[in-house]
């Protein structure tokens, strides 16, 4: 059967409508953490700032150490998270108002990733025990996941040809092994706790409660960008530490509502392509009346 | 007719000689102290255990050469602070020829070696002290109208264990620095069929030595060793890991010279050259002559690597050593990390190869609507 103009255009017409039915955009749902989730539970009130947890992950993870800052060459000592360092404690200080505290940096483990949200391969994903890991495999350097993630936490690695991405893994080679994360194992004075995801969350509402007045009632994780797997109880606010947002909602569901948005009722696209037709349409009749004028 | 040495524990050679129990039990503390773990001989909860068990050992017999030495190895056996101790050591071990405390000479002394070696034929200790030349047919070393390797070799062939005391004689020392014109060189590369202990060190600690030959005597094994042939109990981690000026190095504290503020208040030397964060030795933990504090870095000097072949005399005492594993510093980064803005050179550069781009597309542009027009 040969296909005319006309009826091209009628497929087309019906292959349209079919597609505007189904895409009524669903309100993504909120996410929770799986059943095996763990992860950790940091309190700064605990922190001594001893490093042993930075030390420990690098040798757990086989990093090597960060020479390019203070120092001249000769310590290891990250700024902050890099493609050299999965966890780095930093210190907020502030003497006018007589606080500091310390703060241990590494990936949140998020319970709807910016990351894996980004990641158009899967190299990033969640994983067993709600870890979020990388899949160096399926890596294609991208970077989005550096971009997308809210807390800086993936690092490229720039210093190597042939690069991957940083971080924290939970050190899910361990958990296989039955081992708790090097972090936590080395803490010296429990600052570092690991656990199920429930008890870690049980624990920390239980020390807010037993000490209404030294924790700032916040449990940072809890409900912050949909939910991190690693919960911060702190004495000083969370600000204060670096930690910017307090939206509820994950980055995938701001993302994906805006995206969703976008394709609507198919309306925006109908509508660009039906303007961007029309100007052809016209151009092409303006022509034409130009050749037959000549 | 030949002399044989009764066979005879530690023990009953104490007991013989009138020691008292007590000062045998404070000698093996001193020996927990310099290998507190690694060996089995140590690895009791007392030093009266470890008396006990070394008791029970078979009286060492050990046979000290002398090569290209200072005798400085010897000296640090023999200089212990308190005077017990150093007879004390003469009861434990039986150094049946040392040629720097015997008093035979000549003939004698030759006489002397080879009664040591046929009484304990295949049971003594042979302890090297010096390194071995080996140019000129060993001509730079001559004992009885024999070279160095022809004495080494001999003595080693009919002894039990091998143990090169001090650097020299663990690969050359300083005789072997550069020119080295004797071709000096180590035992192990002169004794090939048999395992030698190396216990570097300018000097090492004679608890080291001693604790090697005690666990040699009680167990009949040498003790782990790296692979430089070092024993692990002493030497397996670096000066740095356990320096009581590390805290300065951390917080970034150096001395900037001998005698300034920083040096008098006890700063970290790495500074002025401290080989500390490279060399593997027992030296921070385990001081010389029984005195707290008796070790270069303890009396203000830094430590210059006398351990370690790529370090020692090769490496100028002040040229700060590199650091091969990077610790946290005492400081911390702050929450918001502050990154260096683009430097005025790299703006340049792009704004020149930017503004040749621009230029090069308009000219480009340009050729391109004079040529359409002319067709």
């Amino acid at each position: 059967m040969e296909t005319d103009r006309r009826s091209l255009f009628k497929t087309l017409a019906v292959a349209a409508t079919l597609t505007v039915i189904p895409t009524t955009a669903q309100a993504r749902e909120r996410r929770i953490a799986p059943t095996d989730a763990v992860g950790l539970l940091y309190d700064t009130t605990r922190c001594i700032g001893c490093k042993a947890c930075v030390v420990a992950c690098k040798e757990a993870n086989g990093l090597t150490a960060d020479v390019d800052g203070y120092g001249g060459g000769l310590y290891d000592a990250p700024e902050s998270l890099n493609e050299y360092t999965k966890t780095v404690i930093q210190l907020y200080r502030d003497d006018s108002a007589g606080e500091y505290s310390f703060v241990k940096k590494q990936c949140m483990h998020c319970v709807d990733p910016a990351c894996v949200g980004a990641c158009m391969l899967g190299a990033l994903n969640k994983g067993a025990f709600g870890v979020v890991g990388y899949d160096s495999s399926k890596c294609v350097g991208c970077r989005y996941c550096e971009v997308a993630c809210p807390f800086n936490v993936p690092t490229f690695q720039w210093s190597k040809r042939s690069s991957k991405i940083v971080k924290c893994e939970l050190c899910r080679h361990r958990l296989v092994e039955g081992k708790e994360p090097a972090c936590s194992e080395v803490c010296p004075r429990g600052a570092v706790r690991f656990g199920r995801y429930d008890d870690l969350l049980a624990d920390a509402r239980a020390r807010l409660a037993a000490e209404p007045d030294r924790y700032v009632q916040r449990i940072y994780g809890e409900r912050e960008l949909g939910g991190t797997q690693v919960l911060y109880v702190s004495h000083v606010p969370f600000e204060n530490l670096g930690f910017r947002f307090d939206d509820e909602q994950s980055v995938p569901h701001t993302q994906q509502t805006v995206q969703h948005g976008v394709y609507q009722g198919f309306v925006a696209p109908l509508a660009l392509y039906g303007i961007l037709g029309a100007v052809m349409f016209r151009n092409r009749r303006a022509r034409k009346t130009d050749e037959e004028t000549q | 007719m030949q002399r044989h040495h009764p066979v005879r524990t530690i023990h009953d050679s104490l007991k013989a000689s009138g020691v008292s129990r007590r000062d045998f039990v404070t000698f093996c503390g001193k020996l927990m102290v310099a290998a507190p773990f690694g060996l089995s001989i140590t690895s009791f909860l007392s030093p009266e255990a470890v008396a006990q068990e070394v008791g029970k050992a078979r009286k060492p017999s050990v046979i000290w050469l002398h090569m290209q030495d200072c005798t400085g190895c010897t000296e640090t056996l023999l200089r212990t602070s308190q005077p017990d101790l150093a007879s004390l050591l003469f009861d434990v071990i039986s150094l049946d020829y040392h040629e720097t405390v015997m008093a035979a000479s000549g003939k004698d002394a030759e006489l002397a070696l080879h009664d040591a070696m046929t009484a304990n034929d295949g049971k003594y200790v042979l302890v090297v002290e010096g390194s071995i030349p080996t140019k000129d047919n060993g001509a730079y070393l001559k004992i009885a109208g024999r070279n160095g390797i022809d004495m080494l070799t001999e003595v080693a062939a009919r002894s039990a264990a091998v143990i090169a005391m001090g650097s020299c004689a663990s690969w050359g020392g300083i005789p072997s620095s550069n020119v080295n014109p004797t071709g000096a060189t180590g035992v192990d590369s002169i004794v090939k069929n048999k395992p030698v202990v190396n216990l570097p060190g300018c000097p090492p600690n004679p608890y080291v030595l001693l604790a090697t030959i005690l666990e040699y005597a009680s167990t009949g094994k040498p003790p782990k060793l790296d692979a430089k042939g070092r024993p692990l109990f002493a030497y397996d981690r670096t000066i740095h890991e356990h320096c009581p000026r590390r805290a300065h190095f951390d917080a970034g504290r150096f001395a900037a010279q001998f005698g300034d503020d920083g040096h008098r208040s006890g700063w970290c030397l790495y500074k002025l050259g401290c080989k500390g964060p490279i060399t593997h030795a027992p030296c921070s933990t385990r001081h010389f002559n029984e005195v707290v504090d008796a070790w270069p870095i303890g009396i203000g000097h830094p430590c210059v690597g006398c351990t370690e072949k790529e370090t020692a005399f090769t490496i100028p005492i002040h040229t700060t050593a590199s650091i091969t594993r990077p610790t946290p510093p005492d400081q911390y980064p702050t929450i918001v990390t502050e990154r260096e803005g683009i430097s005025p050179l790299a703006t340049a550069t792009a704004g020149l190869v930017g503004g040749a781009l621009i230029g090069a597309g308009v000219m480009f542009a340009r050729s391109a609507g004079s040529q359409s027009s002319e067709e």
